[in-house]
């Protein structure tokens, strides 16, 4: 008799991603759907899908979703959510819609402790458009739209997301991870559940920063991507828990 | 029920409540201040929600969600703020979400004045959202009158799933004048949300859709919307009054505070023997063609608060740009009835 060891996890569907090679939206697609699933919330849960790469969010979870306008998925969360405050809300966005676009509408939305979760995809790069330069790309690191690389003194700085947003008051729980290796792939779904727990207790906002690879837009292999993220992002975007209101931080 | 006396935004508020609007979003702005305060006092009382957004846009968006998720809602906002939520507007007619917008115009362009204009035409019929699309436009001119557009509006949003304008101006929603709140609007066959809302799809998706990549199928969506929506409501939701029209020779074509204005000059006018009356369009898209086939009329004279922004829809209305005249003022400048009656003989003065 055969046991099964591994599956799809029933939010998903049978779609094919269209991703690249190496890019870690596929990773985070997965682990939400394993987090819903295991909260029970698969026939529960709604999906805000941002502007960006991951636009056809809407073509991979059985939830139901919503296209959103570029960066405004909290200010649609909050509409959802105080209509359904029994549904668990996801919004899924990435750093070009979250933190250029989008800012005004997390930092309120955070600020107020709407009660849902945003997956915050930092991979310091607009991926749809074709690697222009975004809020979080790295001082040196090459875009389109900085070709010689950032230049802060003409280009600015990035903006560390996770660190900004747990000054306030309103979010219950903000935690920074990697997709980068296995053993961070297992932290990160460690802190969407914990994000979606928070949720369903009402604890107020909670938002997990995944920081993740580009390889297209970089120029680099997957393999080499990943590295990236180690040697580079991570030292940059520090991992680790920014706010857990349970634990008094 | 006996008429009440009440401002105009409040009178708004309240209407919202009794056509059970369940989330307002909106964003301080003058001269519609009194709406937000009101709702955000009242709705709560009522089992709905109140949301004091970050920004126009943000308001919009949260409609976007809210009316996604089934709930009936409205924002409420004046010219600049209504600039910027066009692109949420777009967002919501492609999503086929309902939803009211509440519009108090004021002068303009930029933040311009706060003083009651009509300046604001254009931007309500033909939108500044991208793309090709249609919006009901509502457009009262009297207190009574804005309470009984804005019930109606949830009902056609309902209805065709489209955002709906009441597109009003400070003067109106400045002002207080008796009201009855139990004036019945029609009620229509809605589908119940749950066939599509989000919330409501277990396991088979209720998507609600802001991108068609393949273009073949965003063509076809487009075709769909002309067909099913924007023909319909041309052929069922067109509304006008005409006044003192049955021996007119002359009209004037007014909407909201200065049909008002040209009602008194209709007055003047008439005790010096000049057969005037008023077309009063109170949907100004679909926009009415009707009263405009009248031929005994040999001149069309749009009065509004602003330069003529309505005058190419009276000339394609009539077929006949030469019949159409035109006296505004604008910029937060309101016409006393001399000055329309002083126009309208001058006017009608050189074409005889």
């Amino acid at each position: 008799m055969s046991t099964t060891i591994f599956k799809k996890p029933n939010g998903l569907t049978d779609r094919k991603l269209h991703y690249c090679p190496g890019c870690g939206h596929g990773i985070v697609h997965r682990l939400i759907a394993e987090c819903i699933d295991e909260l029970g919330e698969t026939n529960n849960t709604v999906i805000l899908a941002p502007v960006g790469c991951a636009v056809f969010i809407p073509n991979y979870f059985v939830y139901d979703s919503i296209h959103c306008a570029h960066g405004r998925a909290p200010a649609t969360a909050t509409g959802v959510k105080r209509t359904h405050p029994d549904k668990t809300v996801i919004t899924y966005q990435g750093d070009g819609d979250l933190a250029s676009i989008g800012m005004a509408e997390i930092v309120h939305a955070a600020a107020r402790g709407e009660k849902f979760t945003t997956i915050f995809i930092n991979n310091g790069i607009y991926g749809m458009t074709g690697g222009q330069m975004a809020p979080t790309t790295l001082p040196g690191m090459k875009a389109t739209t900085a070709q010689s690389g950032r230049d802060v003194h003409v280009n600015g700085n990035p903006i560390r997301i996770a660190e900004l947003l747990s000054s306030l008051d309103g979010p219950a729980y903000i935690e920074r991870v990697a997709v980068d290796s296995p053993a961070h792939v297992v932290k990160t779904k460690a802190a969407i559940k914990k994000a979606l727990q928070y949720q369903k207790e009402g604890l107020g906002f909670s938002l997990v920063e995944v920081v993740s690879s580009c390889p297209t837009n970089w120029g680099m292999s997957a393999v080499k991507a990943m590295e990236f993220v180690k040697d580079n992002m991570i030292p940059y975007y520090p991992l680790g828990v920014y706010k857990d209101i349970k634990e008094g931080k | 029920m006996a008429k009440v006396l009440m401002k105009g935004n409040e009178a708004t508020g309240k209407a919202a409540i009794l056509a059970g609007c369940k989330f307002f979003a909106g964003y301080p702005i003058t001269p519609q201040n009194e709406v937000p305060e009101y709702l955000s006092r009242e709705l709560p009382l009522a089992g709905g929600t109140f949301v004091q957004a970050e920004s126009e846009v943000a308001a919009i968006n949260m409609l976007y969600g809210a009316g996604s998720a089934g709930a009936r809602c409205m924002t409420s906002s004046s010219s600049p703020g209504i600039a910027l939520k066009q692109e949420g507007i777009g967002y919501c007619v492609f999503g086929e979400v309902p939803c009211v917008i509440n519009s108090v115009s004021r002068g303009g362009p930029a933040l311009g004045t706060i003083q009651p204009s009509q300046q604001d035409y254009n931007q309500a019929t033909r939108g500044g959202a991208n793309g090709d699309y249609h919006i009901p436009v509502l457009a009262p001119a009297s207190i009574q009158e804005a309470v009984d557009a804005i019930k109606e509006a949830f009902e056609i949003a309902d209805f065709y799933r489209t955002p709906v304008m009441v597109l009003q101006d400070g003067l109106i929603g400045q002002m207080m004048e008796p009201v009855d709140f139990d004036k019945p609007v029609k009620k229509r066959e809605i589908p119940p949300k749950s066939e599509w809302a989000l919330g409501y799809g277990k396991g088979n998706p209720h998507i609600i859709e802001g991108i068609v990549i393949d273009a073949p199928a965003c063509e076809q969506k487009n075709l769909r919307f002309f067909k099913e929506k924007y023909e319909v409501m041309e052929a069922n939701e067109v509304r006008y009054e005409e006044y003192m029209m049955d021996d007119a020779e002359y009209a004037f074509v007014a909407y909201g505070s200065s049909s008002r204005i040209c009602k008194t000059a209709i007055k003047t006018l008439r005790d010096k023997g000049i057969k005037i009356g008023l077309i009063r369009p109170k949907t100004l898209w679909p926009f009415p063609q009707v009263p405009f086939q009248n031929k005994n009329i040999k001149l069309f004279i749009d009065v509004e608060m602003n330069m003529g922004q309505m005058v190419p829809d009276v000339a394609l209305a009539c077929n006949d740009k030469n019949k159409v005249k035109f006296f505004g003022r604008c910029g937060g400048m309101i016409p006393s009835p001399e000055e329309v009656v002083a126009a309208a003989e001058k006017i009608i003065g050189g074409a005889e």
